[in-house]
């Protein structure tokens, strides 16, 4: 089980990264499925199948769906995959990667202090216990998810409003 | 050790079963039509033409195996497998006996229908990577129909799970020993059966496909047996739909004096003669239509039967 847990961690990891570097958008959604899909089976190992169910639902089948079929009608060409390799320019990864860093730094000292106590043996838990656990010790995961939310926002209103000034 | 290799044999078991069930599907069908429809049907190959499936596979297997150049290739080739992946995996849920059962999830309902909801990337894929106007019309189709429709599929079990208390499927047809759930979720029944045929893409919903607008639809740049996999794929869906109704409203593997097997063997088949039947009854829909019927009439219909029957149950037994 945890040979199973090290590898869906890992393709939920690497396919991650890949959907921030591929430059096909269609390709990044795809690659953004296989990450939950991957997230999917970490919940399963963990004991709780009622999330990973939801998970598949509600994000890998039902948003994505939704994200695939917006990019499908935008007829995205070439053009706009020259345009993102102009984002994906080694300058422009320095700041955000500090900041990560500095986060992902703070995480495993979090690991690392024990903090946040292994839950021990996999038994299958019910969804409230899963509720109790990701809402009291595992806070920070939650908090985390959330903020990264606010990045998503402001790099939407900042790439949309940047578009619109060229424009005009 | 010995599980082990039991559910190794039942895997391949219900594998073979299945491949072979879905080729056989093709020549039932076309002989069905043919005697609906008062003509012969296939039936020169081997006795009753029996082997025209082998025929059939023989020149599907000969023909050129055709990438676009325009195509996205990686996606144009991974498509037809998602489709044949995401019906296979529902399959290990599906309890056909209290003995024969892949895996006995407890949430098994929720991972069919998490299976079905991602079994519409299949064509939207297909639609996308072909690169074609028709084949992104097909798919842009698909994906709406799909999406609309998984909505009340899913509203439409809720009744049934409120039932028999539990997402596990092996406890639904437990649950349904005294009187099978198509009597007192009648309004479910009817609902999922119709999802399901949209699911299925099947006539009358096989609009992403209609071949007198979009050529093919989105398996119009797909040859030889890419796009025989969407083939598969699609009687695969049938069976296994049949197979859930049968699981869910018909008291799966329960029945008097036959084994269990058969019971569920007997019950699958006349669901899939029945969509079947539907195919050779009915004409396809307009989209709109398609659309209006699903989110004005399948929805709310979905959420009176949820209302209903969680209002009934809570009568019957108040919760502590």
């Amino acid at each position: 089980m945890t040979g199973a847990f090290y590898l869906a961690a890992l393709v939920a990891a690497v396919s991650t990264g890949l959907v921030i570097t591929s430059l096909n958008a269609v390709h990044a959604l795809l690659y953004l499925i296989v990450s939950f899909l991957a997230v999917a089976v970490v919940f399963f190992i963990f004991g709780a199948p009622f999330v990973a169910m939801l998970e598949i639902i509600i994000y890998a089948g039902a948003i994505m769906v939704l994200f695939v079929f917006v990019v499908m009608m935008l007829n995205l060409g070439r053009r706009a995959i020259e345009q993102e390799a102009g984002w994906l320019r080694s300058r422009i990864w320095i700041g955000p990667s500090i900041l990560s860093a500095t986060l992902l730094g703070e995480l495993l000292y979090l690991f690392g202090s024990g903090i946040l106590s292994q839950a021990g043996g996999i038994t299958v838990q019910a969804p409230k216990q899963v509720g109790v656990v990701l809402l009291g010790p595992y806070l920070i995961g939650v908090e985390l998810a959330s903020m990264l939310l606010l990045p998503g926002l402001v790099g939407a209103y900042h790439l949309g409003r940047h578009l619109n000034s060229e424009d005009a | 050790m010995n599980e082990t290799a039991s559910t190794l044999l039942i895997i391949a078991g219900v594998l073979v079963t299945l491949l072979t069930l879905s080729a056989l599907l093709i020549w039932l069908e076309r002989r069905l039509l043919g005697f609906w429809q008062e003509r012969y049907g296939p039936n020169r190959v081997g006795p009753f033409g029996l082997l025209q499936v082998v025929a059939d596979m023989i020149k599907i297997f000969m023909k050129e195996d055709w990438v676009p150049p325009f195509a996205d290739k990686a996606v144009f080739v991974i498509a037809p497998a998602v489709i044949i992946v995401t019906i296979l995996m529902s399959f290990a849920v599906v309890p056909f006996t209290p003995s024969i059962v892949v895996a006995d999830l407890n949430v098994g309902l929720l991972f069919f229908l998490a299976m079905s909801s991602l079994s519409a990337y299949s064509v939207v894929l297909a639609g996308w990577a072909s690169n074609n106007k028709y084949s992104l019309l097909g798919g842009l189709r698909a994906s709406a129909q799909m999406l609309s429709y998984e909505v009340f599929m899913g509203l439409s079990l809720m009744g049934v799970v409120m039932l028999a208390g539990s997402f596990s499927l092996r406890d639904i047809v437990a649950a349904q020993q005294g009187v099978w759930f198509c009597i007192p979720q009648v309004l479910g029944f009817i609902i999922f059966l119709i999802a399901g045929l949209a699911e299925t893409k099947r006539v009358p919903f096989d609009i992403p496909e209609a071949e007198a607008e979009l050529v093919a639809g989105f398996h119009t740049e797909y040859s030889g047996m890419k796009f025989g996999m969407f083939f598969v794929g699609e009687y695969l869906g049938i069976i296994l739909i049949s197979a859930m109704i049968t699981v869910l409203f018909f008291g799966g593997w329960q029945g008097p004096w036959l084994p269990p097997v058969v019971w569920f063997s007997i019950k699958t088949f006349l669901f899939i003669c029945l969509f079947i039947l539907l195919r050779a009854a009915l004409p396809r829909l307009r989209f709109d239509q398609l659309m209006t019927f699903g989110w004005k009439v399948m929805l709310p219909l979905a959420l009176v039967n949820l209302t209903v029957t969680g209002a009934l149950v809570l009568v019957g037994h108040p919760p502590e």
